[in-house]
C-alpha cells in the first residue's frame, strides 16, 4: 500500500502511523455535552469501503494527512493535509445502532 | 530398474557428471538435472513416505506442484526439510535424505497405519482424542498427552537445530511491467514491452527460461521451440530496461500492485559465489503485471493413484524431453483429455513401450486414434484404471469398462503389466496470483476449469493462465498483453505463428474420479482421500472453506495445486450441486514456500537501535551496571566490589540524602515548544496553568488523555515569552511528541506554535543532597546559585568549566537538587567537572535503583503508577486540575466511574515482617495461599528505605486514603510471598518538603 504524501511523494505505508478515524470533530473545549464527548473519544466508523482516516507521515515529514482509503481494497483515493482540510463532520449514530 | 536415462536427448549436459547422495547412497547425474530426474535416471522410484498412512510415494510431477517427493537437503549441520525433489537442482556434493520414515524409507514401521485406513479418516484425531469429560485427563489433557506421539508419527521433515549460516538479502524493484512466467506467452509479452523502452522484469521460477518450450517438443515457425526461446532471451538481454530473473518465484500479490518474489540465487551450487546471498527477497512494485503463469495438470482420483510409478502425463513427457529420463520402460496411460496422447507419443519416441491407453471418454478424435496407433499402444476407449499393483513400485494396472456419463464400471477387470502409469485429469490454470489480487475465478464448463475473470486495472493475462492451451494462442496473447501493458497501440497480427505438431483439443471429459474399492487420493501430500471428502459432507460440512479445514485438503506445502479442483468436484457431487455453486477457496500467499531467512534478510538479531547518553562511557568506566530503559541504557547501580544490588542502592541513596549524589537525566524527553501561542497551547495540553509562569521559572505539569486518565508528567521551563522547554518521562517522549503534533496539526491548526524534539541536543545531570548547593557554587561561574538568585523552580544560565549550562532548581529525590543542562557535546565535560567538584563533599553517582528508592520515599509517581488506568485524583494530584480553563481530558475526567469512592488510590505500604515486597503483589484483607482472592489493589513499586530502615512500597489500593493506618496482607501466590503490611500515606519521608526547599 502506498500513500502519496503531498510533501514527500508516494511512500510505503510502513512510513506512516495510523492516527484514527477522520470522521470526528472535537467538541468545543468548553462544551459539557457528554454525548458529544463520548462520540468523539469512543465512537469510530468502521465502513467496508471508502473511509476518512488520519495518517501521520511519522517516518518522513511528520505531517498529518486526511486520507480516503477503501478498507476493502486498500485503494487510496485522496490524500490532503489534515491541517488545511480538516476532518469531515462527524457522522453521529443513534446509540446502539450498528455502523 | 524401471526408470532409466535415455541414450540421447534432453536438455542436460551429458558431458558434465555430478555426484550426490540420497539417503547415504552415492549417485551421479548431469548438469541440468533436478534431484527427481537424477534419481529417476538411477532407477530410484521410491522417494518418500506419506504424511498420515506412511504409504510409499514416488515422483508425481516435474515442478513446483510436487506433493509427494519431499526431501531434506543437508548442508553441514543445517538442514532444510520439505523441499520438492522436482525443484532441487543437483550439485556436486549434494546430500539429500528422505523424510517421515523410520527406520528407513524401504522398511517403515509406521506403514502399519495403512491397515487402519478406515479408522484414520478425516477428523480422526479430533474425534478420538477429545478425552474424557471427568478425571485427571479431562478436557484437552488426554489430547496433549497423545499429541507428542502423534506429531512424531505424522508429519513431514524435521526442522534443524543448527543456526542457518547462509546470508539472505532483500531488494526493492520498480517496473512498468512485471511478466510472471517465461513460457511462450510470457516471453512474447516481455519482448513486445521491452522494445517500447518500458522497464520490464521477467520472472521465471525454473532454472531456465522458456517454460513449456523446454519440453514440448514443438517447433515454432520451423525452428525448435527451445531455439525460439533462446533467440528471445538473447534479444531481451540486449535491453538495458529489462531485468531477467530466473529461479525466481513470484509468490505474493498484494495491494497497490506490490508483488513479492523469492530468487533462489545459490541453492543450485555447492557454495554461494563470493558476495552472493543464498536467497534474495524481491519486493516489486509494478505498474502492470502480465500473468503468464501457465496451468497445472490435475491427477485423476482412483484406487492406488499414489503408488510410485504413477505420474502426471505432462511430467513424464517433461522427464523424457527435458531430462532424457524415462519414468518406465513399459507405460500405461489413463486420461480424460487429449493432452496425454502427446505425452505418450513423446515417451514412445524416447524409447518406452506404451502398453495401453485407457481413455475415460466414450469417443475420441481421429487425432488421438492416430497418435495411439503411431506409438503402438492398445487403445481402450471407454475404459478406466480401477487399481494399481505392486508394492513400492508399480507392477501393473487393473482396467475395466467405464461409462463416463454415469461413472459406472462394467465387465471383468483386466490386468495390464506396466512399470509406469501416466495420467491426465485435465488442466487447472495457475490463477493463484490473480486470486490473491482479489479476482474471483470463473468456472468454465468447456475446459472444466476455473479461469481468471476479466482482468482488472492491475494485471493482464496471457496463455494457459487464461485457458488458452495452444502455443500459437499463447504467443499471440502474450504479444497483445505485452503491447497493452506497455501502452502501445495494438496492431493486427498478420500471420499466427506456425506450430508443429498441431494443437489438440484441450477440452476434457467432466470425470474427476473413478469409484472403485481402495484408497483414492485427492490430496497426496496430506493423505486426503475421496472418501474423506464424502465423510466430511456426511458429517455436515457443506462450505468448501469448512471442507478444506476439516480434511486439510489443499493445506499442505503444495497448497493443493493439483488437488483443489478434484476435491471440489467430489464435494460438489456429494452435495448434489454443480461445481461453480460449491465455489472455490481464495488462494493466499505464498504461492510456494518461502524461506523465512529471505524475509528477514539482513534484519535479524537485536534490531533495536541503542540510545546512549553523552555520559555513557563514564558510567561504564565507573562500574555502572547498565539497564535498558526503552531504547536507552541507564546506570542501575554503581556497585562496589562484593556489594549486592540492594547494598549498592541503599548506599547511594543514603549518601545522597546525607551528602550529595549525581544522576544522569539526559534520557528525559525534551521538546522545544515555541511560538506566539506557545503558552496558550500549554494551557490546553496541561491540566494546570502555564501562561502565568514567569520567564526564568519552571513548573511541574500534568497531562491527561482525552478520556480523562493521566497521560504523562514533567517540568516545563519558560526560557522566554514564546519559548518553553518541556520535559517528559523517558518512556513517553515519543508519545507526547506525537500527541502535541496531532493537536497542532489536526485539531488546532490556527495556533502559531512549533514543537521540536530536542532530547538528543541536551545532556542533563541532576545533583541533589544537603551539599548540592555548595558543590554547584564551587564550580559554576557567571551566576549565583544561592536561594535568592536560584529559588525553588528558578532557572539560571552560567558556565561550568567553560561550558555554558542552564540550571533549574527542581527535585525528584526530595533533596535540595538542581538539574544542570548543557549542550550534548559538552555533556561529558560538564559531568566530569561536577563529579570533580563533588569529591570534597563526598558526592556519589547514583543509578536508577537509588533514584527509584528516593522517589518511593517521597511518594512521587512514575510510569508504574501512571499506567493508563489512573486519574489525577487517584494519584492525589487533583490539585493540579485547573478549574479556570478547559484542557485535554477535562471534559471526560469527572465521569461517574472516574470519581467513584472505591477507585484504586495511591498509598504507601510498610512491610511488617521485615521482608521485601514485590511489585505486582496483591493487597488483601486476609491472605489465603490456597485460595487467593479478594484483591484490594496491587503494589506498583517497592524498595528498602534507608531513611526508614524498612521495606516499603507504593501501591494502588481501593479507597486507599481511608485505609491509612490500617493493616492488610500482601498476597503473591506466584512468588509465594504472603505477610502483613501497614497502609500509610505515600509521603513516607519529609512530607513537608523541608529538605528540597532548604
Amino acid at each position: 500500500m502506498l500513500i502519496t504524501c503531498p510533501y514527500c511523494g508516494p511512500r510505503d505505508v510502513s512510513e506512516f502511523a495510523y492516527q484514527g478515524d477522520g470522521n470526528r470533530t472535537r467538541p468545543d473545549p468548553a462544551s459539557t455535552d457528554g454525548d458529544a464527548w463520548h462520540a468523539y473519544v469512543y465512537e469510530r466508523l468502521n465502513p467496508a469501503g471508502p473511509h476518512n482516516e488520519i495518517w501521520q507521515h511519522a517516518g518522513g515529514c511528520r505531517a498529518h494527512l486526511a486520507v480516503i482509503r477503501d478498507t476493502v481494497t486498500h485503494e487510496v483515493s485522496s490524500v490532503r493535509f489534515a491541517r488545511d482540510h480538516g476532518a469531515p463532520a462527524h457522522v453521529r449514530r443513534k446509540s446502539g445502532a450498528k455502523a | 530398474m524401471s526408470p532409466r536415462r535415455t541414450p540421447s536427448g534432453g536438455r542436460i549436459d551429458r558431458l558434465r557428471t555430478i555426484r550426490f547422495t540420497f539417503d547415504g547412497v552415492a549417485y551421479t547425474g548431469h548438469q541440468g538435472d533436478t534431484l527427481a530426474s537424477a534419481l529417476l535416471a538411477n532407477g530410484v522410484s521410491l522417494l518418500g513416505r506419506s504424511f498420515k498412512y506412511h504409504r510409499p510415494r514416488g515422483v508425481l510431477t516435474a515442478g513446483v506442484d510436487e506433493p509427494n517427493a519431499l526431501v531434506t537437503v543437508l548442508r553441514g549441520d543445517v538442514r532444510e526439510p520439505n523441499l520438492p525433489a522436482t525443484m532441487v537442482e543437483i550439485y556436486d556434493g549434494l546430500v539429500a535424505v528422505s523424510q517421515n520414515r523410520f527406520p528407513s524409507l524401504n522398511y517403515d514401521v509406521s506403514a502399519v497405519n495403512q491397515l487402519g485406513g478406515k479408522v484414520l479418516s478425516a477428523g480422526f484425531y479430533y474425534k478420538t482424542f477429545m478425552g474424557p469429560v471427568i478425571g485427571p485427563l479431562k478436557g484437552t489433557r488426554f489430547w496433549m498427552m497423545c499429541e507428542h506421539f502423534i506429531r512424531r508419527a505424522a508429519g513431514l521433515g524435521r526442522a534443524g537445530q543448527a543456526p542457518d549460516t547462509s546470508r539472505y538479502e532483500r531488494m526493492n524493484a520498480f517496473c512498468d511491467l512485471l511478466v510472471v512466467g517465461s513460457g511462450p506467452a510470457g516471453l512474447s509479452a516481455a519482448r513486445e514491452a521491452a522494445t517500447s523502452g518500458k522497464r520490464v522484469i521477467l520472472a521465471e521460477l525454473d532454472p531456465q527460461f522458456g517454460g513449456s518450450a523446454n519440453w514440448s517438443g514443438e517447433t515454432i515457425d520451423g525452428e525448435p521451440a527451445s531455439a525460439w526461446t533462446a533467440d528471445i532471451i538473447g534479444e531481451l538481454k540486449e535491453h538495458a530496461n529489462v531485468r531477467l530473473l530466473k529461479r525466481t518465484t513470484v509468490w505474493g500479490y498484494y495491494d497497490g500492485n506490490t508483488l513479492a518474489a523469492l530468487e533462489r540465487v545459490s541453492d543450485h551450487k555447492a557454495a554461494a559465489a563470493k558476495g552472493a546471498p543464498r536467497h534474495r527477497h524481491w519486493v516489486i512494485r509494478a505498474e502492470t503485471v502480465v500473468l503468464a503463469t501457465g496451468a497445472f495438470e490435475r491427477p485423476l482420483v482412483f484406487p492406488g493413484n499414489d503408488r510410485p510409478g504413477v505420474m502426471m502425463a505432462a511430467a513424464a513427457m517433461r522427464y523424457a524431453n527435458q531430462f532424457g529420463v524415462l519414468p518406465g520402460e513399459t507405460i500405461a496411460v489413463v486420461t480424460n483429455n487429449d493432452s496425454a496422447y502427446r505425452a505418450a507419443a513423446a515417451l514412445n519416441k524416447a524409447g518406452a513401450t506404451i502398453v495401453a491407453i485407457a481413455d475415460l471418454r466414450p469417443e475420441i478424435s481421429d487425432d488421438c486414434r492416430n497418435l495411439a496407433r503411431e506409438c503402438g499402444a492398445e487403445l481402450l476407449v471407454g475404459h478406466a484404471i480401477i487399481g494399481t499393483e505392486g508394492g513400492k513400485s508399480l507392477k501393473g494396472v487393473k482396467v475395466a469398462h467405464f461409462d463416463a456419463a454415469s461413472g459406472v464400471l462394467a465387465g471383468e477387470a483386466r490386468n495390464i503389466q506396466a512399470e509406469c502409469l501416466i495420467m491426465s485429469g485435465g488442466w487447472s490454470p495457475t490463477v493463484h496470483l490473480a486470486s490473491q489480487a482479489g479476482a474471483r475465478p470463473v468456472w468454465d464448463a468447456e475446459l472444466q476449469a476455473f479461469l481468471p475473470p476479466e482482468p482488472d486495472k492491475g494485471w493482464l493475462g496471457a496463455g494457459a493462465f487464461k485457458g488458452s492451451f495452444s502455443t500459437a494462442e499463447c504467443i499471440v496473447e502474450g504479444f497483445v498483453a505485452g503491447r497493452q501493458a506497455a501502452g502501445l497501440a495494438q496492431i493486427e497480427v498478420e500471420t499466427r505463428p506456425h506450430i508443429e505438431p498441431a494443437a489438440l483439443d484441450p477440452r476434457p471429459a467432466p470425470v474427476f474420479e473413478i469409484k472403485a474399492k481402495g484408497k483414492s487420493f485427492v490430496d497426496f501430500q496430506h493423505d486426503v482421500t475421496a472418501d474423506d471428502v464424502r465423510l466430511a459432507h456426511l458429517e455436515g460440512f457443506v462450505s468448501v472453506e469448512h471442507l478444506k479445514r476439516y480434511t486439510t485438503l489443499g493445506m499442505a506445502t503444495d497448497q493443493g495445486k493439483g488437488s483443489n479442483v478434484p476435491g471440489l468436484a467430489i464435494m460438489a457431487e456429494a452435495v448434489g450441486k454443480p461445481i461453480p455453486e460449491v465455489g472455490t477457496t481464495r488462494f493466499r500467499p505464498p504461492f510456494a514456500p518461502v524461506s523465512v531467512g529471505a524475509l528477514a534478510a539482513e534484519r535479524f538479531g537485536d534490531l533495536k537501535p541503542e540510545r546512549l547518553t553523552p555520559m555513557h562511557d563514564w558510567h561504564i568506566e565507573n562500574d555502572a551496571t547498565m539497564y535498558p530503559a526503552g531504547l536507552w541504557f541507564r546506570p542501575m547501580i554503581y556497585g562496589d566490589p562484593g556489594e549486592t544490588v540492594e547494598q549498592a542502592y541503599v548506599r547511594e541513596a543514603r549518601t545522597t540524602r546525607e551528602a550529595a549524589g549525581i544522576v544522569d537525566v539526559s534520557t528525559l524527553g525534551k521538546i522545544a515548544v515555541q511560538g506566539p501561542d506557545a503558552a496558550e497551547f500549554l494551557d490546553r495540553v496541561y491540566s494546570n496553568v502555564f501562561s502565568t509562569l514567569p520567564v526564568g521559572k519552571a513548573r511541574y505539569g500534568l497531562m491527561l488523555r482525552e478520556d480523562g486518565m493521566v497521560f504523562d508528567d514533567g517540568t516545563t521551563w519558560r526560557l522566554g515569552d514564546n519559548d518553553f522547554l518541556m520535559t517528559t518521562t523517558t518512556a513517553n517522549a515519543g508519545k507526547v511528541m506525537q500527541h502535541l503534533e496531532y493537536f497542532l496539526d489536526v485539531v488546532w491548526p490556527d495556533l502559531k506554535v512549533h514543537v521540536t524534539s530536542v532530547t538528543d541536543q541536551w545532556a542533563g545531570a541532576a545533583i541533589g543532597g544537603p551539599k548540592a548547593r555548595e558543590i554547584l557554587a564551587s564550580c559554576v561561574t557567571g551566576t549565583k546559585v544561592d536561594n535568592e538568585a536560584l529559588p525553588f523552580m528558578g532557572i539560571v544560565h552560567g558556565d561550568i568549566a567553560g561550558a555554558p549550562v542552564m540550571i533549574c532548581r527542581l527535585s525528584f529525590s526530595g533533596e535540595m537538587a538542581f538539574e544542570v543542562y548543557s549542550g550534548a557535546g559538552h555533556g561529558m565535560h560538564v559531568w566530569e567537572a561536577l563529579v570533580e567538584a563533588g569529591k570534597p563533599f563526598g558526592m556519589v553517582p547514583y543509578g536508577l535503583e537509588a533514584l527509584g528508592t528516593m522517589r518511593i520515599e517521597k511518594g512521587h509517581v512514575t510510569g508504574a503508577e501512571i499506567d493508563g488506568r489512573t486519574t489525577a485524583r487517584d494519584l492525589h494530584l487533583g490539585w493540579m486540575l485547573s478549574k479556570k480553563k478547559p484542557f485535554i481530558g477535562s471534559a471526560m475526567m469527572d465521569r461517574e466511574g472516574l470519581t467513584a469512592p472505591e477507585r484504586l488510590e495511591l498509598v504507601g505500604l510498610v512491610s511488617l515482617d521485615n521482608r521485601p515486597l514485590n511489585g505486582g503483589a496483591h493487597i488483601v484483607l486476609e491472605a489465603d495461599p490456597e485460595n487467593p482472592h479478594g484483591s484490594l489493589g496491587h503494589i506498583t513499586a517497592a524498595c528498602f528505605s534507608p531513611m526508614l530502615g524498612k521495606y516499603i512500597a507504593l501501591a494502588l489500593v481501593s479507597a486507599g486514603k481511608s485505609r491509612h493506618g490500617k493493616r492488610a496482607q500482601v498476597s503473591d501466590p506466584l512468588r509465594n510471598r504472603f505477610g502483613p503490611v501497614e497502609i500509610v500515606s505515600h509521603h513516607f519521608f519529609d512530607p513537608e518538603g523541608k529538605r528540597m526547599h532548604g
